[in-house]
């Protein structure tokens, strides 16, 4: 079953749009933003939500992008990435041809302001947490100095960055949340509602709660890119309406959910347009250690095997998602494939119970929303799986934010929830560092002193292959001491037109695209 | 009657100090926050400091006494606040989703009219036929059917069918991408306005002046059009006011559906990612609205009925 997994996964990642033909110039691409009625703010600095990044990704460039052929982070706006033996300090050599919409040279000047920018501890931006990780910028954010003491200056195009800790700069500025903005807007407002970026398109309009228009930027770094001469982006976050507009021709991409995902798989024409990847989402239910019976290992591991997780991913999310066999998932490349899932077995679930002096079972509290893949109806198909050995559970039924903030507080004692479980691996697998607090993403509080120094020993090291293994060994402890029900990986599914060319499966998320990338062929109804 | 009007616009104002105290203690008390909202994809994660930093920025960090005393010193001066998300000024946030919200309730309320009144008349003038019957199947039927599912029904029959209309969004603000939209809003106060109108002319049909004008030789057309539409009026109008104000109140629904980038989808979100302020000046918009509305029929309708006079 593994191996079937895996190469699904591997082939959803080759499955792409092999194009053999030549990118066609021209056309408008007509891509969607689902994950809600409305863009939260065209200042790309202030939020951090994915429906955000779909828009930032046309208009803004960041330091770094995402490959999604290598996995991993790759230079964008650089020349040359060159680190120092002992990988706290970073060279960069920025690109020379790089120019602003409204015409500005891109320049060093830009990179520190921006940086500068984000660090304005007045404005509590979200991507200060990768940028606090340079030298003196959490002096910038305390207003003690006015600029960051680890970046410097060297030339137009060549700066230096001192981090603070050894990591992988790459990780930390492909976020969304550190777009690279012009040093010159100053204190101009309209920035703010008419951004000018560095990406493939110019901002052309914003209708709130409907659609952002972006025209092809002449001066785009990319020869030849991008092919399109215009990005729609329909906000659309009914998929019902959603999968009429698709059927319809109106817009080219629509993000599948598990019913949809049925119905375009069994649909010979719409089966043929269909692009997977297993997104590096982990969906689990946390169990809180502070709630007596959780705080025991064979309690944690009765509740894995309690459930038949199988046959949920069958029945109730329709396939559209895969077995998780630990924290780190498919797509990531400390995943373990030598894990084997917590086998359904209720004897043994009962058995675990016992021993840890519950034969009589218990209950408990479980928090969820009303997710259809990872909320109550996933919840409502479990209970009475745990009730044949006991365990009664009575629904703590909240919306999105409650939960999030009901986890923070760790006021719970269980909930459902889908993680984002990467790119990173480190940082992923940090999240079960026990000097990472619950406020953070330690939402189970787990400690254990070997999973502590194989997560220290990984960021220490230089070797790319040693960190990985680490990481694996890390990960397998933390699977075994089960401080979560391992539901699934995500796989995020978008359906798409036989005439748009050039997606990507992103499993970092499979809504963001490298719109530079894309070309519509002829016989779009966009195509001129 | 103007001091029938400043009284009422008066009046307003308490009304509508009330309900911001009321969604203001609300929204204090209820789960959840802006900065948690934040988070809520699993994928997002804000590290405490920049919580406690946007918190403070936002005000978040003050009493909530505090809080309130700063919300009702901005009202008073027209001032709805900042949105927590976009960071500009939440009358200007509310500004871009005003004209696309009022102008489907108007094209739902004018289709409504257009549609429910006759069918409401030619009900009443057929008392018990066929017509009769099949008017008020269609009036029931809108005033039942859900708005969400009847919305899917018409795209899928008008743009995925038909191919006539397309199936969402705004487009350049031209009527194609209206009608969709308008219908699936109109359709419920148009089944109302039937069974009003129906009832309403009903009732007037039996009244002693009718039936004295009808004996002194007055023709149909002129005891429909002089004593029968003129009474009904003041009904009519009172029940498409009100189904005005409410419209405006019921679009979350079909904008989301839609796409329609209306004052509906704006609370809705807001509301989701707790930008405590724009749900606080979106209801308080509502509201006036309503309040309005009400005025301009109460004012419509001593215009219309010279019996009722206002002191």
């Amino acid at each position: 079953m593994l191996k079937k997994l895996t190469l699904a996964a591997v082939l959803a990642l080759m499955a792409l749009p092999a194009e053999a033909q030549t990118p066609r110039p021209g056309g408008t691409i007509r891509f969607t933003a689902a994950y809600g009625s409305s863009f939260s703010s065209m200042d790309i600095h202030a939020t951090n939500r994915t429906q955000d990044e779909i828009w930032a990704w046309a208009i803004h460039r960041r330091l770094y992008s995402w490959d999604t052929a290598q996995n991993k982070p790759v230079p964008e706006l650089m020349t040359s990435v060159t680190p120092s033996a002992g990988g706290l300090v970073h060279t960069f050599k920025l690109l020379d041809n790089v120019y602003f919409h409204h015409g500005k040279k891109l320049s060093t000047d830009d990179v520190i302001w921006t940086f500068t920018r984000i660090m304005d501890g007045s404005k509590g931006f979200p991507g200060a947490r990768y940028v606090r990780n340079i030298k003196g910028a959490v002096e910038v954010e305390k207003g003690q100095a006015k600029e960051i003491a680890g970046l410097k200056k060297i030339d137009d195009l060549t700066f230096e960055m001192t981090l603070t800790e050894k990591s992988d700069p790459g990780f930390m500025f492909m976020a969304g949340t550190t777009s690279i903005y012009p040093s010159d807007i100053g204190g101009n407002a309209d920035y703010i509602t008419k951004p000018s970026g560095l990406g493939p398109f110019k901002f052309v309009e914003h209708i709130p709660g409907s659609r952002l228009v972006g025209d092809k930027w002449e001066k785009y770094y990319k020869p030849g890119k991008p092919y399109a001469d215009r990005i729609v982006i329909s906000i659309m976050g009914e998929a019902a309406a959603r999968d009429v507009a698709f059927r319809n021709k109106e817009i080219d991409v629509s993000i599948l959910g598990p019913t949809q995902y049925v119905a375009y798989r069994a649909d010979p024409e719409l089966s043929k347009n269909i692009l997977e990847v297993a997104e590096v989402f982990t969906r689990n239910m946390g169990m809180n250690p502070s709630f007596k019976p959780f705080a025991d290992k064979r309690v944690r591991q009765a509740i894995n095997h309690a459930i038949d997780t199988d046959l949920i991913i069958k029945r109730l999310v329709k396939d559209k998602a895969f077995r998780a066999t630990g924290w780190l998932p498919l797509t990531s490349p400390a995943y373990d494939k030598s894990l084997q899932p917590y086998a359904f077995d209720q004897a043994k679930a009962k058995q675990l119970l016992v021993d840890a002096g519950y034969p009589d079972g218990f209950e408990f509290e479980w928090t969820a929303t009303s997710n259809e893949s990872w909320g109550i109806p996933i919840v409502e198909a479990v209970i009475p799986m745990l009730a044949k050995v006991g365990v009664k559970v009575k629904i703590k039924p909240v919306e999105g934010a409650v939960l999030a903030e009901t986890i923070r507080k760790g006021d719970f004692q269980a909930y459902i929830w889908s993680n984002a479980t990467g790119p990173d691996p480190l940082t992923a697998m940090k999240c079960y560092h026990s000097k990472t607090p619950q406020t953070a993403c330690n939402y189970v509080k787990f400690a254990n002193a070997e999973v502590d120094t194989l997560l220290d020993e990984a960021a220490a090291t230089d070797d790319a292959a040693k960190r990985i293994e680490l990481i694996k060994k890390a990960n397998a402890i933390v699977y075994a001491e089960a401080p979560i029900w391992f539901f699934n990986y995500n796989k995020a599914v978008l359906a798409y037109q036989p005439w748009l060319k050039g997606l990507q499966a992103n499993a970092t998320e499979l809504a963001l695209q490298h719109y530079d990338e894309m070309w519509v062929d002829a016989s779009s109804p966009a195509a001129k | 009657m103007l001091s029938f009007l400043l009284r009422r616009l008066m009046q307003t104002v308490p009304i509508l100090v009330a309900v911001a105290g009321l969604i203001f203690v609300l929204f204090s008390v209820i789960p959840g926050s802006f900065e948690s909202s934040l988070m809520d994809d699993g994928k997002s994660m804000i590290d405490e400091q920049t919580v406690q930093r946007i918190r403070k920025e936002l005000g978040l960090d003050q009493p909530v006494a505090v809080r309130f005393v700063r919300y009702v010193g901005s009202l008073a001066t027209l001032d709805l606040g900042t949105s927590f998300r976009t960071r500009q000024p939440v009358t200007t946030v509310i500004a871009e989703r005003l004209w696309p919200t009022l102008k489907l309730a108007l094209a739902a309320t004018l289709f409504a009219v257009v549609l429910g009144i006759p069918l409401g008349f030619l009900a009443a003038m057929r008392p018990g036929t066929l017509i009769d019957s099949a008017s008020m199947v269609v009036a029931v039927s809108g005033l039942s059917l859900p708005k969400f599912w009847l919305g899917l029904l018409l795209m899928y029959l008008f743009a995925l069918t038909l191919g006539w209309l397309p199936s969402f969004g705004y487009g350049n603000g031209g009527i194609s991408h209206l009608i969709l939209p308008a219908i699936a809003l109109g359709v419920s106060p148009l089944g109302l306005l039937a069974r009003t109108t129906r009832a309403a002319v009903l009732d007037i049909m039996n009244a002693d002046f009718v039936r004295t004008a009808r004996s002194k030789g007055m023709s149909e057309v002129r005891v429909v059009r002089w004593h029968l539409a003129r009474n009904a009026l003041v009904i009519v109008l009172t029940t498409v006011g009100l189904q005005f104000g409410s419209v405006i109140g019921q679009a979350v629904v079909v904008e989301k559906l839609f796409a329609w980038p209306g004052l509906g989808s704006l609370l809705v979100d807001s509301v989701s990612l707790r930008d405590i302020p724009v749900v606080q000046g979106c209801i308080l918009t509502l509201v006036l609205f309503f309040l309005v509305v009400n005025l301009v029929v109460d004012v419509l309708a001593a215009l219309v009925d010279p019996r009722i006079r206002y002191t």
